[in-house]
Order: C-alpha cells, then structure tokens, then sequence
C-alpha cells in the first residue's frame, strides 16, 4: 500500500498548512499594526496555496473513486471530520495574543524549514518539485517569525512577559513536529519523506539559537503532546472544521 | 507675490490641467479638503475589511478563500497607500487613525451594514466595488498629484475585486433555489446603501461645488449614482435578480433608468452613528489597536535598544 502511506503522508503536510493558515486569517482585520495585517495575510495565502496544491495531488493520485468520481481540493478541506485530518497538534491551537500567534509560528516555522529544505531532495519528483516551490515562501515565514520573536522577546518587560507565557503554553507541542509517526518512518526509508531524526538537532539549533537571540527560555523537560498526525486532536479542531466546512455540509454538493 | 496671485496662479494650473504637487503652494481649504477626503478614503479600506474578513474563515472552497484573503489584504494596503498620500499634504498617519478610533473622522457608511450570507461577499464586490470603481476612475484625473497617481492603482485592483465579487454573484444565482435565495438576500440588503454611496443629493451636497472647481471631483453625486445604476441594472438582470426598487424603469427619452428616492432618513441615521454596525466597527478597530499597543512598543523598543548596541558594539553581543 505504498499509495496509502504517501496519500498519509501528503495529507499529514497538507493539513497543518491548511490549519495553520486557517488561525492566520483570523487575524486579518485585527492585527496590531496594519503592516501586520499584510503580513499575516501573506503567510495564510501561501500556506493556503501550499495546502491546495497537496491537496490536488492527492485527489490525482487517489484517481477515480468507488463512486466513479474523482475527488477534488475541496473535498479534503471541507468534506473530512476531525479524526481524518492529520495537522499536528500546534498549529489548531488558538491565535491568543500575537505573542501565541508569533511563538506558533516559530515553532512551526523552525520545523518546517528544515523538513522542506530536506524534502526537496525527496525521491518523489512531485514532492521534491513542490518543496523547491514552497522553500522560499517558508524561508521568509521562518525570518519574519524568527524576527518577531525577538522584538518581542526583547522588547519591553510586558513584551517579555507574554511571550515567556506563551512559550509555557505551546512547547508541549513542539515535540511532535520532529517526532516521526509510522507512516512518516516509511516515507522516510522509502527515501519520499523527510527523516525527522536527522533534521531534529538543526531544528533544535535553530530554535535554541533564535530564543537566546531573544532572550527567552524554553522549558526543559516536559512531557510533549503528541497525536494530531494519526488523527487524536484537541478539541479546538471541532470549532475550526465547524466554522470552515459550514457552507459546504449545510448545502452540500454546491458550486461555489 | 501676494496671496491673491498666488490662488489664481494655482486655479490658473488647474484649469489647465496641470497636476498640483506636494512643494506646490496650494489654498489652506484646498489641503484640509484633500486630508479629509484621502484620510476619509483610507479609514474607509481599513474599516471595509472587517465586514469582508469576517467571512474568512468560513469561505466556501479554498479557491475562494483565497481570493477573498488577497482581496481584504489588498484592502489594507489600499490603506497605507492612502495614508501616505494624506502624509504628502502634512498629516500625520497615527494622528488621522486617532480620528477614526475616537470617532471624529467619517468613513464609508457602507461598511456599517453586516454580511450575513456568503453572497453578501458576492454583492460587495459587484455593488460596493462597483460603487467605488464610479467614484474612483473619476478621481484617477483629480487635480492633485499624489493622490491621482494612487488611485490609478487602486482602480485596477478594484476593478479585479468587482469582478470577483460578480462571479460568486452568478455562481450564486445560476446555483441551487438556495444560493440563488442568499443571492437575492443580499442584493435586497445592498442595493439601497451602494446608492447611498454616492452621498448626498446635488442640491444637499456641502462640498460639491468647491470640490468641482479645483477638480478634486469631476462628477457630481447625482452624476455619478445615475451612471452606477445604469451599468448596474443590465447586470442584476442577468443575474436573474430582482433589484428592490418599485420605482425603477428605464427611461427611453432620457436614454437610462428612474430609480425610486433613497431613503435620506436612514443614510442621515448611518452617518450619525446609528447604522447596524456602526459601533461594532468601530468596537473592532480600537481593540485590535489597544490590543496591539504593547506590540507596538515592544517593536519600538527594541529598534532603539538594536540602535543603541550598534554604538556600543563593546558592551552587548550583537542580536542574530
């Protein structure tokens, strides 16, 4: 079932960009500086972008249904309930204030540099040519976080603060993103995936490097939360997919 | 040269179409209608994306989702760039905001009105864009400088988002009895306040006359609610919609549409701040920027500590 494990995977990818885009375009409208507003705009878009892209793919490699239909983007976007999507955990958490926003971000960003640096060398021509596209919009998400986080972290006491909290809050979930389920370890061997064991230390400088840039800490030892890619959520996605798939489950099969 | 000589050098350069430039000397009346007018216009694209950003989240497929993202984000920066064309005349970005977040500075009433179906984005791209679209090709040649050039720019996008919003408008009414019923939902509901956009009626207008002579505005209201309506109507009935006016037929000798009276009790009531949304919006606004204060501080605080350690490059190790 090698199809089955890369539709796994590539939905694993898919559905954190989707999510994560999803909690950006919240923001819009009520970010803290109007600059902000763009900018948040610009990385829901392409994380937006990313997921569709990821999402046609696997409706062209899922092919023709037992239905004798073929799938589009949307029906994986709006058409799967909680236990199908396979984000990971961080990126359903709330937005917060802008220093959750930012530090999930980060986080996020930190992960997804590095697993799309490495996918590029990915023996899946489609996946390897999409990670070659996606790699500079990710470059400039993981800048433009990794700069916010030290304004913040740097700042002004109240500054401090709140970032610190939110750091608190949200590490738990930073385990996961380099902690490869099984069907990551079998893209992995099949050289398709990214193995998550070899980009964990660069992931790790990255963020240790930027926190002592920003002066904030990260919480040593805790327990990391993990789930989200096999399915096990928080109880934020309900409300997400809620909101999200209204249109289409309350009129379905509609043009849009 | 006396201050006589100078109006009518200035009103000499207008009427010949000649642009009038920031180091320009301009009449005091002329700079404080163009602050009020521009700083009007971007409070008015800043304020306009929370009615449409509050379908974000609840976009019907992806395509559209982000369609309507790059759309309220344009928006924004609709904004900025208005704002620093008010900043060419010698205001003041954060002192025009301040006006808007305590309610002194006026904003397109239009957005005091509430989406509440998915084709309400529809109808404010076709209708409000629309609306807009009227007034803004008009000021693509208004008289001064800056603010000419901007709008030549915002005009294409505009023109991009109309389009966008009439395409959900036909998918909507050529789709199932109920999209084609939010369709009509929403153009019930627009109809009336797009024409208000074009503000009072010739004879009611306080700024008109002035605003035509130094060729701020080429059109008058009434000029230009009577063009909207007569591109307008063809639309809607392709559309398959019925536009809610009783009163509207078109008009052989004249060669376009009589439309019924705008009901001036309820544009006068919106402008007052009595309008469905008027202080949700601007609710919205002074949260999203109370809320962002210690943002904002931080940033700046930290520019000035980054600064600072440039000068004293012995005592701090450099920030990555």
């Amino acid at each position: 079932m090698m199809n089955d494990s890369l539709i796994k995977y590539l939905l694993q990818l898919a559905d954190n960009a989707l999510i994560l885009g999803h909690r950006l375009g919240e923001w819009c409208g009520h970010a803290p500086e109007m600059e902000l507003d763009i900018a948040l705009t610009n990385i829901a878009l392409d994380l937006t972008g990313q997921a569709r892209s990821l999402y046609q793919r696997v409706a062209e490699l899922e092919g023709i249904g037992p239905n004798g239909a073929r799938k589009t983007e949307d029906d994986y976007a709006y058409l799967r309930d909680a236990w199908e999507f396979r984000n990971t955990l961080l990126v359903e958490q709330p937005n917060g204030d802008f220093a959750h926003t930012i530090v999930r971000q980060f986080i996020f960003d930190s992960y997804n540099y590095y697993m799309c640096r490495a996918l590029t060398q990915s023996r899946d021509e489609w996946l390897a040519g999409f990670a070659v596209k996606s790699l500079k919009e990710i470059t400039y998400q993981l800048r433009f976080s990794s700069e916010w986080m030290q304004r913040l972290g740097d700042g002004t006491e109240v500054s401090h603060t709140k970032m610190q909290a939110a750091i608190e809050e949200l590490w738990t979930y930073s385990g996961e993103l380099t902690t490869p389920n099984e069907v990551e370890k079998e893209m992995a061997s099949k050289g398709i995936g990214v193995d998550l064991t070899k980009i964990k230390p660069e992931v790790e400088a990255k963020m240790a490097e930027v926190l002592t840039a920003s002066n904030l800490t990260a919480p040593a030892g805790i327990w990391m939360q993990t789930g989200g890619k096999d399915g096990k959520h928080s109880e934020h996605i309900g409300f997400i997919l809620a909101e999200m798939q209204f249109l289409q489950r309350a009129y379905p099969g509609q043009e849009w | 040269m006396t201050s006589l000589n100078l109006e009518a050098l200035f009103q000499s350069k207008i009427d010949e179409e000649t642009k009038i430039e920031p180091k320009d000397w301009m009449p005091d009346a002329y700079r404080k209608t163009l602050i009020r007018q521009i700083s009007q216009h971007a409070h008015s694209e800043i304020v306009g994306m929370l009615p449409e950003g509050n379908w974000i989240t609840r976009a019907p497929s992806l395509r559209r989702k982000l369609i309507l993202l790059a759309k309220v984000q344009d928006e924004a920066g609709h904004g900025l760039y208005l704002y620093s064309a008010a900043e060419t005349l010698g205001a003041n970005r954060d002192d025009l905001v301040q006006q808007l977040l305590t309610g002194k500075a006026k904003y397109s009433s239009i957005f005091n009105y509430p989406t509440l179906n998915w084709a309400d984005i529809g109808a404010i791209g076709w209708l409000v864009d629309g609306a807009a679209i009227m007034n803004q090709v008009m000021l693509t040649r208004t008289s001064y400088g800056p603010y000419a050039r901007a709008m030549v720019r915002i005009c294409k996008e505009e023109s991009f988002h109309q389009r966008q919003g009439y395409e959900i408008m036909i998918a909507m009414a050529k789709g199932s009895p109920e999209q084609k019923a939010m369709a009509q939902d929403a153009l019930n509901r627009w109809w009336w306040p797009s024409l208000m956009m074009f503000g009072p009626k010739d004879a009611e207008s306080s700024h008109s006359d002035q605003a035509l002579k130094w060729k701020i505005k080429r059109k008058t209201n009434d000029e230009l609610r009577q063009q909207f309506v007569d591109v307008t109507i063809p639309q809607a009935e392709y559309l398959g919609l019925t536009v809610p006016d009783p009163d509207l037929r078109w008009n052989e000798e004249k060669g376009s549409y009589d439309f019924g009276e705008i009901d001036w009790e309820e544009f006068w009531s919106v402008v007052k701040g009595n309008g469905p949304c008027n202080k949700q919006r601007l609710q919205a606004r002074n949260k999203a920027y109370d809320d962002g204060a210690w943002v904002r501080e931080a940033a700046s605080a930290h520019a000035a500590k980054k600064e600072q350690r440039k000068l004293e490059p012995q005592l701090e190790t450099k920030a990555a």
